[in-house]
């Protein structure tokens, strides 16, 4: 076959286009359902066992306003564990980002204009997550080193390097309010509609676009699936795998610009609390730490059944310590049926 | 005279200590089919990873169509008309169809986005044209780990020959198959020959390669025992020979 019979193949290709059935969709979809059957299961729960407080819009604009911060970094997350790898330190690149941040404030202090200077502390924040995330993807892509362990050290490292370069302080952001960029990022639409839930939603699309729509995504799941077939293939792995690390860094370095915009105070260990409810999302959402299976969808809801946990726990009656005890039952109980859906799918 | 479609010359590979390939010196005719035979460990394997451009020989040449090229790499190899049909095929069990036929060279915009239609339109009419490769439960959106061993080498199989290739690559690729695949596989290969290609064959089974090499190349333990041309020698001769190589490693 020529190149010019290829071509004209291509053109008289039928459109393939395989009848709607009930039962692929659910075949195809079974992680997203699944998830989407614990989230609305639960959310049910929770309107029958507290409707003052599930029927009113209140606890939702409080979950639009917390969940958001962790739930960003979630996203480019579920990309890195598709990949088959796992970051540990995006806590510290939250953090980094913003010592960054401050301290390009100060060091344009000779600007004298809050917007540009807070503009410019944005592009160093974003810069340095990118960076870090980009030193993690090469240490362990040169070096051959799992990512568990590198990322494990990269996490005491940056988180270390943080409180050294600030000495531990913490102050005020308050100049952030002078600008444009403090209602962009943490304002409301509304009454109800918090911003850091529309750059979550932000986020979340254009995860699901590069992840399903773009040749990226599909070398992460070619690449998390079986590495030797993508290489020799002719797939660059070491240069997606290092890509993917470099998002992470990015969208960490945001969500600490979000967070801490948000309280418009910087703590240097920014990001302490969020590792476990991030990692959590992801997996509940159905994403196999194995490698090549996995959903913006479902990470976007495991996210939000995380988020909603510990206010629901408490408005439903029962008292603040059973909160990681009812994570744990949900996370555990998610993972088996996720497991379950992708053996019976086998 | 017509140069080859590609020469290896002194092309020697070794990782760290382990001398896999020595001094080989290696070429294709520009309709020729080549059946590389050997034992096992002999080092075809590592042949076929250093022309596809997998492997980078430690020492040695590599000429496409007469041009030397250095630092060939997978991708360089497949835009010279190299296809390959792996030993461990190269699959993505997880994933769908679609998705390992077009793996490593999906068809994109030029911003990089994927034109899924036109890659399951083609998957689809693949499908199609090469029935008795594939059943009917197999689709573009079927993951590929749920085919039988015989539907997963025809897509390894089906994806190579798809691709226009001026030189096949095949390692082992009636592995797997039925006695009515196999035949269908000597099949393609010859038809491969018919168009004016040339092919690189490597087969356990004698009959196979007889059948549809021109030429056959012995390998062992990393260096070229001999080659002969088939249309020479008969079937009983080259079983002999075969045997003669894997007891004293030389043909004589």
């Amino acid at each position: 076959m020529n190149t010019q019979d290829k071509a004209k193949s291509l053109e008289v290709a039928q459109h393939y286009k395989p009848p709607f059935t009930l039962r692929r969709f659910i075949r195809t979809n079974s992680a997203q359902l699944g998830i989407l059957g614990v989230f609305v299961t639960l959310w049910i729960i929770f309107i029958v066992s507290a409707p003052r407080t599930f029927l009113a819009p209140q606890i939702y604009s409080a979950f639009m306003s917390s969940t958001p911060f962790f739930a960003i970094m979630a996203i480019p997350l579920t990309i890195v564990v598709i990949a088959k790898e796992i970051d540990l330190s995006f806590p510290s690149i939250m953090a980094m980002g913003m010592v960054a941040f401050n301290y390009t404030y100060v060091a344009t202090g000779f600007i004298n204009n809050a917007t540009i200077q807070v503009f410019l502390a944005i592009v160093a924040a974003l810069v340095t997550g990118g960076i870090i995330g980009w030193l993690n993807g090469f240490i362990i892509v040169k070096f051959g080193i799992p990512s568990l362990v590198v990322t494990i050290g990269t996490q005491f490292l940056w988180s270390g390097a943080a409180l050294v370069l600030t000495q531990g302080a913490n102050f005020s952001l308050e100049y952030i309010k002078q600008t444009f960029f403090y209602n962009l990022f943490v304002g409301k639409i509304g009454p109800y509609f918090p911003m850091q839930m529309f750059w979550l939603v932000v986020v979340t699309i254009l995860g699901w676009v590069l992840l399903n729509r773009h040749r990226f995504g599909a070398h992460v799941y070619l690449i998390g699936d079986n590495i030797n077939s993508a290489e020799l293939m002719g797939i660059n792995t070491g240069r997606v795998r290092i890509q993917v690390f470099m998002l992470v860094g990015v969208v960490s370095a945001f969500a600490g610009i979000l967070a801490s915009f948000y309280v418009s105070y910087f703590w240097p260990t920014l990001g302490a609390g969020y590792l476990l409810q991030t990692l959590a999302s992801v997996f509940l959402g159905g994403t196999s730490v194995l490698g090549g299976t996995g959903t913006i969808l479902g990470t976007f809801l495991g996210a939000f059944i995380i988020g909603a946990i510990e206010a629901a726990t408490v408005a439903v009656g029962l008292t603040g310590f059973w909160t990681n005890f009812i994570y744990g039952l949900i996370i555990v109980l998610s993972v088996i049926m996720h497991t379950y859906l992708r053996k019976r799918g086998e | 005279m017509e140069e080859y479609r590609l020469e290896l010359k002194h092309v020697s590979k070794s990782f760290g200590e382990v001398q896999a390939l020595e001094d080989i010196n290696f070429h294709l005719g520009r309709n020729e089919v080549v059946g590389l035979l050997g034992d096992n460990g002999a080092g075809k394997s590592t042949l076929i990873k250093i022309i596809t451009g997998y492997h980078r020989p430690t020492s040695g040449e590599i000429y496409f169509n007469g041009k030397k090229v250095d630092h060939l790499t997978v991708p360089m190899a497949r835009e010279l008309g190299v296809e390959t049909v792996y030993q461990e095929r190269a699959l993505a069990e997880l994933q769908t169809l679609w998705r390992n036929i077009f793996l490593g060279r999906e068809l994109t915009s030029s911003m990089g986005f994927l034109d899924i239609q036109r890659m399951k339109d083609e998957t689809h009419r693949l499908m199609t044209e090469s029935m008795g490769f594939t059943s009917h439960a197999v689709s573009p959106d079927s993951t590929v780990g749920k085919y039988s061993g015989g539907e997963k080498q025809g897509v390894a199989i089906v994806r190579a020959l798809f691709f226009n290739a001026d030189i096949v690559v095949l390692d082992e690729p009636t592995m797997g198959l039925s006695l009515k695949e196999s035949a269908k596989l000597i099949n393609f290969v010859n038809g491969i020959k018919q168009a004016g290609k040339s092919a690189i064959f490597i087969d356990h089974n004698i009959l196979h390669v007889h059948n549809v090499a021109d030429r056959v190349v012995v390998i062992d333990r990393g260096k070229v025992a001999g080659e002969f041309q088939t249309k020479h020698i008969g079937l009983n001769e080259l079983m002999d020979k075969m045997v003669r190589v894997a007891e004293t490693g030389s043909l004589s």
